[in-house]
């Protein structure tokens, strides 16, 4: 991939993250580029899913830093993480039940007037963000039952495929995705692959933490491998190398 | 059929898609009926009490209803948008009694509307932020018990203040009318009610910060991830449920032209009743003001029947007792017919 040779969009140098006794992370090292696939990799406990709460503001490293396009940047809450570009698909989702699908794309970061209030005070401008949201999801293939329907009544790879597509709306750098199709069927999962793969067409940096071997080699430019807090492995994942990339993960290298 | 992203393998067969279909809209017509159920037993109600005793829809009796309704349903709007964040404020009525002997002793020393008006609301809004600044800040795991708290605390405070008088007689003219008079027929309290619902709708359903209550009722950890300022928006539910309290005290003073340290007495279990009756979830983050409205309407027309046909006032408290249970019940209904939705549009053939 030429993006490897370019200046990576999302760096993290030399993480370091302890909870109390736990040393989670032990000084790792990550770099990801725009229009490629980043697998994250390792058994539980390895250490993914806190390195992607410190890239997405919800825990602070210890050590290191993250740069952004280069620059050390401080991500200190997951509102600050969104507003650096980095957007993040959590496991639960994060979506509300009680709101549409529309409602939650734009939660948090509301269309509102007049500018000059502060954005609590504003008032929403609903038909803008059915618009917007439509068009999004129109973008991206996602075909809803009903648009103005609570997210509650919809099946787990719909709300999925919107969780991802509200990321796609607001990301600008990084797209980071836990265990993203954790939950779903066979054809479900397709779909979200297939989303995944569009957010890679669009020019983000996407991190994917998944076990899922087969999704790895399929969609994933390179993979980092975790293990016990260290980054034991770093290559291209391919099927000649799959029992390599398992071997890493494990522990048990022949 | 509109199309879905989800589907199962194997489904594919055209009878199973209708059957579906079938089911699902049979589930969605059931959720709308859920949804105007409260609205539409209120109408029945009334028509079925109408036709039992004449008297019930004379228009001096429907004023009558109003004007002790007023009180319950301005609280109770205030009590939906701490129910809406899945939170309770149990101290509504104790912090109205508060307002009213706040007000009462300013009177002593102003015969000004205005400021004994400024007083209770004030006095209201106070015990409101105190009880969410307590709430947030204290890490309480529950509203309860600080609501619980400041219940026991300002029933004391008025008691305190009111220096042994059960009563303190006495408002200004201004209050008195806006608690006792009509204009054209109609109680002047039914204004208020429709000022403070109005401004409530506005809030809750034309504002960002009204859907932000919405979001951190609907999923508290997911409003913290998507950066919504969550604390802001609890502490604000409690002090605009306090609000509601110093208001509801300007009516009630109002009307009866005193001030009393036992004013409000159980009006948190009235105003929570209403709440849940007119169909908002207990379960936060579902509901609107109507819900609150009818099912504050709900109380007063029940109470007022009841009255009416000479049923016994302890019956009256049952009554009420057996529709929260109805309500609740409607309510864990209304969810798992979601959930079967949720099945069939996985299950439902493209």
């Amino acid at each position: 991939m030429s993006a490897s040779a370019a200046k990576p969009v999302l760096a993290v140098r030399h993480a370091e993250k302890r909870f109390g006794a736990v040393h989670a992370l032990k000084g790792i090292d990550l770099e990801a580029h725009r229009g490629e696939v980043l697998a994250l990799l390792g058994d539980n406990g390895a250490g993914k899913s806190t390195l992607v709460k410190c890239i997405s503001g919800v825990h602070a490293l210890d050590q290191g830093e993250i740069l952004l396009d280069g620059d050390a940047v401080s991500i200190h809450s997951p509102a600050a993480a969104r507003r650096a570009g980095i957007e993040t698909v959590y496991q639960d989702l994060a979506l509300f039940d009680n709101l549409t699908p529309a409602q939650n794309f734009y939660c948090g970061r509301e269309i509102a007037f007049p500018a000059w209030l502060p954005q609590g005070l504003r008032l929403l401008s609903g038909r803008a963000m059915d618009r917007e949201a439509a068009a999004v999801l129109d973008r991206l293939k996602v075909k809803l039952p009903k648009f103005d329907a609570p997210v509650a009544l919809m099946s787990g790879g719909q709300r999925q495929a919107i969780a991802v597509a509200r990321a796609t709306v607001f990301a600008r750098k990084v797209v980071i995705l836990d265990e993203p199709t954790a939950a779903l069927g066979v054809r479900e999962s397709r779909k979200v692959l297939d989303l995944i793969g569009q957010l890679r067409a669009e020019g983000n940096a996407v991190i994917l933490i998944t076990h899922n071997m087969e999704h790895v080699i399929e969609l994933a430019d390179r993979a980092i491998v975790l293990r016990q807090g260290r980054k034991v492995g770093e290559l291209r994942p391919t099927r000649a190398n799959q029992q390599e990339l398992v071997s890493l993960i494990v522990g048990a290298e022949g | 059929m509109a199309n879905i992203v989800g589907e199962q393998p194997g489904t594919g067969s055209g009878a199973a898609a209708g059957q579906a279909t079938g089911g699902a809209t049979l589930v969605s017509w059931a959720l709308r009926l859920l949804g105007v159920g409260p609205l539409l037993i209120l109408i029945l109600l009334a028509a079925v009490i109408g036709l039992l005793t004449p008297d019930f829809l004379k228009p001096g009796n429907l004023g009558n209803i109003v004007a002790q309704t007023a009180v319950i349903a301005i609280v109770a709007v205030g009590q939906h948008l701490v129910i809406l964040t899945r939170g309770i404020d149990l101290s509504v009525g104790a912090n109205l009694a508060l307002a009213t002997v706040i007000g009462g002793l300013v009177f002593r020393q102003v015969d000004s509307a205005l400021l004994v008006m400024l007083a209770m609301i004030l006095s209201g809004a106070a015990v409101g932020a105190v009880n969410g600044i307590a709430y947030v800040f204290g890490r309480l795991p529950h509203p309860f018990i600080i609501t619980l708290a400041t219940l026991s605390i300002c029933r004391g405070l008025a008691l305190e203040f009111a220096v042994g008088h059960t009563t303190m007689r006495g408002m200004p003219e201004a209050i008195a009318a806006i608690g006792g008079s009509s204009t054209i027929g109609i109680p002047n309290s039914f204004f208020v009610v429709l000022g403070v619902a109005l401004l409530a709708l506005v809030m809750t359903k034309a504002m960002v910060w009204g859907r932000w209550i919405y979001a951190v009722g609907g999923q508290p950890e997911a409003a913290v991830q998507m950066g919504i300022p969550v604390k802001g928006v609890l502490i604000s539910t409690y002090i605009i449920s306090g609000l509601c309290a110093g208001i509801g005290a300007v009516v009630l003073a109002g009307r009866t032209e005193a001030s009393s340290p036992l004013y409000g007495n159980l009006l948190e279990l009235d105003t929570i009743a209403a709440v849940i009756i007119g169909g908002a979830s207990f379960l936060g983050g579902r509901g609107h003001i109507g819900h609150a409205l009818v099912g504050a309407v709900m109380i007063g027309v029940i109470r007022n029947a009841l009255n009416l046909l000479g049923v016994d006032v302890f019956f009256q408290m049952i009554a009420i007792g057996l529709i929260i249970v109805a309500a609740v019940e409607a309510d864990v209904l209304r969810n798992r017919l979601e959930a079967s939705a949720r099945v069939m549009q996985a299950a439902r053939a493209q």
